[in-house]
């Protein structure tokens, strides 16, 4: 009698693995017409499919591909290429960097002698003072832009500030919001930093408008479900800026969206970026440097390079769930900028993994071994 | 990646290679290196429990904790040593070894029914009840002709996974 095995395969709930899935422990016949071969010791002793996967996982992971800086290569390494890099540092630090600095420093003097009048003078009259108070905030991004010598290009209609709609887009740096907010004054939602970035959330927030959240609190995610709501019914707000990823990613890849972007019945307008790595890696690695090293950073080096896409704006279809409409949006972004899609949460940075995945390995086992205990009773 | 540490002599390269029996290539090892050199953030020379679960496949394995034991404080030399079962030319004994290193947890050198079950519940974890995982060890353990009362060797395992080929590899990226 011909004997066909098939293999039970480990429920792995979308996991993405570059290498071929390791097949389940036990392959058992699966022919219609005889029941399955008994279970042997060899067939139970046999753990490596787990194994393989765990050492596979230590190896080479896909998670943590995610977050790895990949700077420019460098490309000093010969007699004559040395020299000018040389001379390339002396000018980015010591003619560069001071002009940037001057004309940031410049910036905010601008910005907040012009901001802080504005916004008690003119209390009075909310939508004159809220439309100056927008164009001070995209004046004040172009200054921080021109202090790293930004090259951005823009593709695509620019926003238009309608009711009911939100911007998502991936996430690689802070500077993402400069890049998309020197164009728009989108209101924003972001997690709280602590030292002078948090005050200029502060300042940001009380002039465009926004949000604040902390990933570390579970509750929050409701507190912040119904604060998006509120905001996006709200009239006369600024349309709300999320990046779904909610952590930045290296820009290679993208983790999977939260959908609290996608459930709130209204428009979702993707934006798509992509840095040119050529003269620097925006990707900002929060695990290996603060942010005022990562500006610094930005600031030494001759440009950032990148590419905004603006996207057809997308609703949910009928019959579609929120992640599955956040997949695809994901699908569309990553598509738009060439980044590779893997469906990992990326709060993962921050906490372990729920049990449930685990479980869901562990249950597919027992059931297997369950049905072995079924056919020996029989 | 990393520190003033990530720099690893051909020296360097040719001593861990000795050391795991030359079943990884040097450009693997210089590949295994940055990964080493990635995992381990704070550049402390070994990679912590933290750090291993901070990689989130590893962390959802079901044999995760056990294989902590075995990987937890290592070296960059025996971090090596480890994963060379894993080679492709690594052979069957040493994959063999390696497995019967999993379910020795107590290190005395032989398997007992206890330690099949609790590799059991590790892989089953609460969708088996401990007499259904029982029923199966002991009917399993019978026709291969042990009893619950046996303990397993090292011989004993190579006797029963005999010399059918044993798929336990992990390929290296290399650049």
């Amino acid at each position: 009698m011909a004997r066909t095995s098939g293999k039970l395969r480990s429920s792995s709930s979308g996991l993405f693995s570059d290498r071929p899935e390791v097949e389940d422990h036990l392959s058992l016949g699966c022919s219609v017409s005889e029941p399955p071969p008994k279970l042997q010791l060899r067939d139970l002793l046999d753990i490596t499919p787990s194994l393989t996967e765990a050492a596979g996982a230590i190896v080479d992971d896909s998670f943590t591909r995610c977050f790895k800086s990949n700077p420019p290569e460098p490309w000093n390494w010969n007699a004559y290429l040395f020299p000018l890099w040389c001379f390339g540092v002396v000018v980015r630090y010591l003619i560069l960097f001071p002009l940037r600095a001057t004309v940031l420093a410049i910036g905010w003097i601008v910005f907040l002698s012009s901001f802080i009048p504005v916004h008690f003078l003119l209390k009075g009259h909310g939508t004159l003072r809220k439309k100056i108070e927008r164009g001070l905030v995209e004046l004040m991004c172009s200054f921080f832009v021109a202090s790293w010598t930004g090259v951005i290009k823009y593709h695509g209609p620019r926003p238009s500030m309608r009711p009911k709609q939100v911007f998502v887009a991936n996430h690689t740096s802070m500077i993402d919001f400069i890049v998309l907010e020197q164009m728009t004054a989108f209101a924003l939602i972001m997690q709280k930093h602590p030292g002078w970035v948090g005050l200029v959330q502060r300042i940001i927030l009380e002039s465009v408008g926004g949000i604040w959240f902390n990933r570390s609190e579970a509750k929050d995610r409701e507190a912040v479900a119904k604060k998006l709501k509120d905001h996006i019914e709200g009239t006369g707000n600024n349309s709300l800026l999320i990046f779904p990823e909610g952590t930045c990613v290296n820009n290679n890849y993208t983790v999977m969206f939260k959908k609290g972007a996608f459930e709130l019945g209204c428009t979702v307008c993707p934006v798509a970026i992509k840095y040119n790595k050529i003269f620097v890696d925006a990707f900002w690695n929060s695990r290996k440097q603060s942010f005022t090293k990562h500006l610094l950073q930005l600031m030494t080096s001759w440009a950032v390079v990148c590419n905004v896409w603006y996207l057809e704006p997308q609703t949910i279809r009928p019959g579609e769930t929120p992640i599955e409409f956040a997949e695809r949006v994901r699908d569309a972004i990553s598509k738009r900028a060439g980044l590779k899609k893997v469906p990992w949460d990326g709060y993962l940075k921050y906490s372990r993994p729920s049990p449930k995945q685990m479980e869901e390995k562990q249950q597919s086992y027992a059931a297997a071994m369950l049905q072995t205990l079924e056919v020996d009773a029989k | 990646m990393g520190s003033a540490s990530s720099m690893l002599t051909q020296y360097d390269i040719e001593e861990v290679q000795e050391h795991c029996d030359h079943l990884f290539s040097q450009q693997e090892i210089v590949s295994l290196y940055e990964r080493f050199c990635q995992l381990d953030r704070n550049a402390k020379g070994f990679i912590s429990a933290d750090e291993f679960l901070s990689v989130p496949e590893f962390a959802m394995n079901p044999l995760s904790q056990r294989l902590l034991k075995m990987v937890d404080g290592l070296n960059f030399k025996d971090f090596v040593a480890f994963l060379s079962a894993f080679s492709s030319k690594a052979s069957a004994q040493q994959k063999i070894e390696l497995i019967f290193k999993v379910y020795d947890s107590d290190c005395n050198g032989k398997v007992s029914f206890n330690d099949i079950m609790e590799v059991l519940r590790d892989l089953s974890g609460p969708f088996m009840s401990n007499d259904q995982r029982e029923q199966v060890l002991v009917q399993v353990l019978k026709e291969a002709g042990y009893t619950k009362e046996s303990y397993l060797s090292i011989d004993d395992f190579f006797k029963v996974f005999g010399s059918c080929g044993l798929k336990m590899e992990v390929e290296v990226p290399v650049d």
